[in-house]
């Protein structure tokens, strides 16, 4: 089972570092959506599939994080200083929407979010002398890394994938570590967690937090690959779709925002000849999944190997439980 | 003092309507947990049943007859046996991203079948301005009134005056003992959900003259019906005619006196409050909470 993963992720790995290579540019320009969207709904799967709090806001914090890279960039500041700035605003503002989650859960967690996201879209469509209202902001210039520019469709895949890449591998070795353990236990029995001595509260604050931050992060890569935001971009579409995507790959699995995000972008494009009504086809597959299979493709696809792998071996005495292995 | 009058009288019609839309979601979340994120898309679409109904020559009140009716069938039951039964063992999330599909898929059925272009729709009363003490106030907003106030009289009569209502009470309020009693459960919340399909409808039949039908209406009324449940409170029935009342008013007034541009804005901020406060609702009760 865990080989099997291992050669998963290898063949995954080698797949979004060459294949671009033999794409159009308007094929390159889906991969970097892709890396984008695999960020942001990353940070949705911290706080809704490890911690376990339903958040609606995702969507707003990619805006955030996108607006202050372009405003920063405008100001002459340089792209790492912007990026930096975009995840410390969204960590900041992610703490602070997180005080709700103490007090409330589920459903009204949704919805407290949910309203959150829509103040955050009102501001960035009324402030104009800030945002640029409805126009937007254009002309944000590909960055300039260390000489090397990532202006051309190829490169600029490979920056993001670059981003994706540091991003996963620091929110990998987080959930190793016991602040991961404590987000997990924070979803399972949160009372039990607290009478085990685990701070809650700080838990909750920081699972918001660190997964708001990732989002603003996405949307700091974001920025500079389309080049031209506008409200609209960041409305509540773009957090019911992150959180589509989250719950479609598989929530609380790792590599489930990545399957996630592969889905929603390719899906449009597969389904091009039956044109308006991939989104119906988009809603009816996720109706059927939460249906059959409420745990993701990645939870179907655990299920599958289970049954193969008992049917082939009799069942051991002692069986070690899933997940829990390092 | 003429303009508020006007406003609060228009306020008090577009909150009549946001109560019937929240009454119906309260009614669901009591009886089986169920949150329907498709509640704005489920006022969105009789609408269109209604509209199609004509188009097939019906007079406008056959067509309202068929429009309830394939409410019923489809928003009501359909959506009870299809989507939320087999749900349910799942818990409140699986069911919560099922509705938010749901209401994807509605919208994009009628963008797809009837265009993005907001289609007329006929009024139940011919436009005529009334005049008050300088204020004008139109028939149309009178009838509204009239009509959803009527509608969520009826609903108070059959939930507390009659046997039928008590015992869908009582499968809200513990339906372990519900059973116990003999009382048929199972049946009772359907009950609610074709409640529910009706409120919805005539939501629909309500708002539709004055947003115009388009696919994109359920988006503002669905959140405009959760801001109410959760402003009002979530478990009680008058808890959500109330705060439907109370965000059609603010609405309008806000809209007038404080900032058209943030008028979105109140709502939220008053949700925001309410929660942090008085989790509950203000008209609500507390629920324990269970380990």
């Amino acid at each position: 089972m865990k080989r099997l993963a291992v050669i998963a992720v290898a063949v995954g790995a080698a797949f979004a570092i060459v294949v671009p290579l033999f794409l159009k540019p308007y094929g390159i320009y889906l991969s970097s959506t892709w890396a984008v969207l695999t960020i942001a709904a990353m940070g949705l799967n911290l706080t809704l599939g490890y911690a376990g709090q339903v958040s609606l806001a995702q969507g707003a914090f990619v805006g955030i994080g996108a607006y202050t890279t372009a405003l920063l960039m405008h100001a002459g500041v340089p792209y790492p200083i912007a990026f930096i700035a975009a995840g410390l605003v969204c960590f900041s503002i992610g703490w602070v929407l997180g005080y709700p989650a103490l007090r409330v859960q589920h459903h009204y967690l949704a919805f407290v979010t949910l309203a959150f996201t829509t103040l955050v879209f009102l501001v960035l469509r009324n402030e104009e002398w800030l945002t640029g209202g409805t126009y937007g902001l254009s002309g944000i210039p590909r960055p300039v890394l260390f000489g090397w520019s990532t202006n051309g469709p190829v490169r600029f895949y490979y920056f993001s994938l670059g981003v994706l890449t540091v991003l996963a591998t620091g929110t990998w070795w987080m959930l190793r570590s016991p602040w991961g353990r404590a987000f997990i236990a924070l979803r399972e029995n949160p009372i039990r967690a607290l009478s085990l001595g685990l701070d809650t509260r700080r838990y909750t604050l920081m699972a918001f937090a660190i997964g708001s931050s990732i989002g603003g992060l996405s949307g700091a890569v974001f920025a500079p690959l389309v080049q031209y935001i506008e409200p609209l971009s960041f409305a509540l579409n773009l957090s019911l779709n992150l959180l589509l995507m989250v719950i479609v790959g598989g929530s609380g699995y790792f590599f489930g925002p990545f399957i996630g995000a592969l889905v929603a972008v390719l899906l449009p494009e597969w389904l091009r000849f039956i044109e308006g009504y991939y989104l119906v086809f988009y809603a009816v597959m996720v109706m059927v999944m939460m249906a059959f299979c409420p745990t993701g493709i990645l939870g179907l696809v655990e299920r599958i190997v289970k049954a193969v792998s008992v049917k082939r071996s009799p069942p051991q005495p002692a069986l070690q439980p899933e997940g829990t292995s390092p | 003092m003429a303009s508020f009058i006007q406003l609060l009288v228009s306020g008090l019609a577009t909150g009549a309507i946001y109560a019937l839309i929240a009454v119906g979601f309260t009614l669901l979340w009591q009886t089986s947990q169920t949150i329907n994120f498709a509640q704005g898309e489920f006022v969105m679409v009789p609408a269109f049943f209604i509209l199609e109904a004509m188009y097939l020559g019906a007079p406008f009140w056959l067509a309202i007859l068929i429009g309830i009716a394939l409410s019923v069938l489809l928003i009501g039951l359909a959506f009870k046996l299809i989507i939320v039964d087999p749900m349910l063992k799942h818990g409140v999330l699986p069911l919560v991203i099922s509705t938010i599909a749901l209401s994807l898929f509605m919208k994009e059925m009628v963008k797809n079948l009837y265009s993005s272009n907001a289609q007329p729709f006929p009024a139940l009363a011919p436009p005529i301005d009334l005049h008050f003490f300088g204020a004008v106030i139109s028939t149309q907003s009178l009838v509204v009134l009239a009509v959803a106030i009527s509608a969520v009289v009826a609903l108070h009569l059959l939930l507390h005056k009659t046997r039928l209502g008590r015992s869908m009470q009582a499968t809200a309020q513990n339906p372990t003992l519900a059973r116990i009693l003999g009382i048929p459960v199972r049946r009772m919340v359907l009950y609610t959900f074709l409640i529910n399909a009706v409120l919805c409808a005539i939501a629909s039949i309500l708002i539709s003259p004055i947003y115009l039908a388009k696919f994109i209406n359920g988006e503002t009324l669905g959140v405009a019906a959760f801001l109410a449940a959760i402003i009002g409170g979530f478990n009680q029935v008058r808890g959500a005619i109330f705060g439907g009342f109370i965000l059609g008013i603010l609405d309008n007034l806000s809209a007038a006196y404080l900032s058209s541009t943030y008028r979105g804005a109140f709502p939220l901020l008053i949700l925001i409050a309410v929660i942090m406060w008085r989790p509950q609702g203000l008209l609500g009760r507390v629920e324990e909470r269970t380990v």
